[in-house]
């Protein structure tokens, strides 16, 4: 994680941008590296936010910990974009993109890719599947070297 | 020393000059030479010397700093100068911002302005070596790269979540473009626009095509701001400058607004808030509006927002020719950033004052009150104009 968090220029080989963490934000990367999806939490509260900041907007503790998610969500909008886009995304296009609503607290989103497998591409999964409201489970990518993203799966139902 | 009015600069100021250059894809001079080019226009349609200007303000994106503008039009000694954040978002804030200094006396002609070379110059978003990392982190990885993507994304839940169709969103477009077809200095001025047209388009980001993007723009474009006494010694009939307000609403995330708990009730909502408070009219006397539209569906979403009809009416508010000459509110008069030119909104502070002063390209009959907004989804502002 520590090479994303300072290279000024971040994209796989193949030109996908690697997510570029601030100091708030790589804890979530650093857990996404060994597969967990853990949010922002406030020790004092208990509060879940997101994105993450130093401290809580509610009760103002500087103390926190990062909750283990349950990887549940829904689907809360989608887009499919198509060119003119960076010459990896284009390849793709069109692709999915994501809002995803998690179990936890409908509040906390989180924009990702829904793939058929998690290492799939983002155009994986036809779009005639997509819904607003559809059940989806996390998974986890390697895309680069210590850099990992989660990625969503369609629930059965 | 308490404040004794919080309308303290209702109608106190007005714009008294306002200045373009021609817009088109592919402009020669650059953004410095456009930008000195709109702002002598505009210091010009005043009648004021480019001596007595000392104050500016412009947009923190903007690329010509204020000490190249001042030096280059030969201004005197500046006492105030600002610049606002968030693209599109600050376009109205730039006049609000000038307005503050000149009704407290920290300077007594202001000058806003936009140059930008969007057309030929580069795609902001094209960028994969300069990522800001807060909230790009959470958003770019997975390929929601542009503002079309990321506007995108909010306009499918509209629709999922109120009934918008495309159609609602082509009524926004074709008003845009209706109006543009009347205005010469319009990019669309001959290019009319078919609901065929619309609806065969290539998409951009699904739920959104082509027509519901704004254009690519060179150009510039500046006004000129005065205590109001002064603005009635003008070449032109003032336009007043009756409230002013910016939009940051609590836990709001910029344009990638999806973490606060109603992410359809944008920075519109805030800034409507305060200026409905402070104007001694309403949004039903409002005679036409500027509404910001680099994007289709911030029409809807401004339309709420700004209160001309309830939550999730917006785009039922679109039919029946609404936004059209003589329909319930026309909109965007010069053609607004989908069809006469994208300069990050300042063409629709122009336009508003065009119509004040009767001689827009598609005038609103005895047109007395204007709104004029600026990026919604981005922390935004917006300007209460009347004559
Ligand atoms: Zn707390």
């Amino acid at each position: 994680m520590t090479a994303a968090s300072t290279a000024p220029a971040s994209t796989t080989p193949g030109g996908m941008l690697l997510p570029w963490a601030d100091a708030d934000g790589a804890p979530f990367w650093e857990y996404a590296g060994r597969h967990e999806l853990r949010m922002q939490g406030c020790s004092a509260c208990g509060r879940l936010r997101f994105p993450p900041r130093p401290c809580c907007p509610h009760c103002h503790s500087f103390d926190g910990e990062w909750t283990l998610m349950s990887g549940r969500g829904r689907i809360w909008s989608y887009v499919f974009p198509h060119p003119p886009l960076l010459p990896a995304y284009a390849r793709l296009a069109p692709y999915n993109a994501v809002v995803v609503e998690l179990a936890e607290d409908p509040r906390l989103r989180l924009v990702g890719n829904v793939v058929a497998i998690a290492d799939g591409p983002l155009n994986g999964v036809p779009a005639d599947r997509f819904r607003i409201g559809a059940p989806v489970r996390v998974c986890f990518h390697d895309m680069a070297e210590g850099v990992t993203v989660p990625r969503w799966l369609l629930e059965d139902r | 020393m308490p404040v004794k009015d919080v309308c303290a600069i209702k109608d106190v100021c007005a714009i008294a000059g306002i200045g373009q250059t021609r817009f088109s894809r592919s402009l020669d001079e650059p953004e410095k030479a456009l930008a000195c080019r709109a702002v002598l226009a505009a210091l010009d349609d005043a009648g004021i010397d480019p001596s007595e200007v000392d104050a500016f303000a412009s947009y923190t994106m903007e690329e010509t700093d204020e000490v190249e503008v001042a030096k280059a039009i030969g201004a005197g000694d500046v006492t105030f100068f600002s610049k606002v954040g968030y693209g599109g978002g600050g376009s109205c804030a730039t006049v609000a911002h000038l307005v503050a200094a000149v009704a407290t006396g920290q300077a007594s002609v202001g000058v806003a302005w936009r140059s930008r070379k969007r057309g030929s110059g580069i795609r902001p978003w094209t960028s994969t070596a300069v990522q800001l990392p807060t909230p790009a982190q959470w958003t770019r990885p997975f390929g929601l790269l542009r503002p079309a993507d990321e506007i995108g994304m909010l306009a499918r839940r509209y629709m999922h979540e109120y009934g918008a169709t495309r159609d609602h969103l082509f009524n926004v477009a074709l008003a845009c473009r209706n109006r543009a077809n009347q205005n010469p200095d319009a990019m669309m001025y001959e290019r009319p626009l078919t609901r065929e047209m619309y609806m065969t388009a290539r998409w951009i980001c699904e739920p959104l095509c082509l027509f519901d993007n704004c254009l690519e723009t060179d150009g510039a474009l500046a006004c000129v701001v005065v205590p109001a006494e002064r603005a009635r010694d003008c070449r032109h009939k003032p336009v007043y400058i009756h409230c002013v307000a910016q939009g940051l609403p609590a836990q709001h995330h910029g344009m990638v607004n999806y973490w606060n708990d109603d992410p359809l009730t944008g920075p519109a909502w805030t800034a409507a808030r305060h200026l409905w408070k402070n104007a001694d009219f309403g949004p039903q006397e409002v005679d036409v509006a500027q509404i910001y539209d680099a994007f289709t569906p911030l029409i809807p979403l401004s339309l709420e927002g700004y209160g001309f009809c309830g939550r999730g009416e917006g785009a039922a508010f679109t039919e029946g020719g609404a936004l059209e000459i003589g329909g319930r509110l026309p909109i965007n008069t010069g053609g607004g950033g989908l069809s006469e030119a994208y300069v990050h909104g300042f063409n629709l502070i122009t336009e508003g004052v065009k119509q004040l002063r009767g001689t827009s390209t598609a005038q609103v009959p005895d047109a007395a009150t204007c709104l004029v907004t600026a990026g919604e989804g981005v922390p935004t502002s917006a300007l209460l104009l009347r004559s």
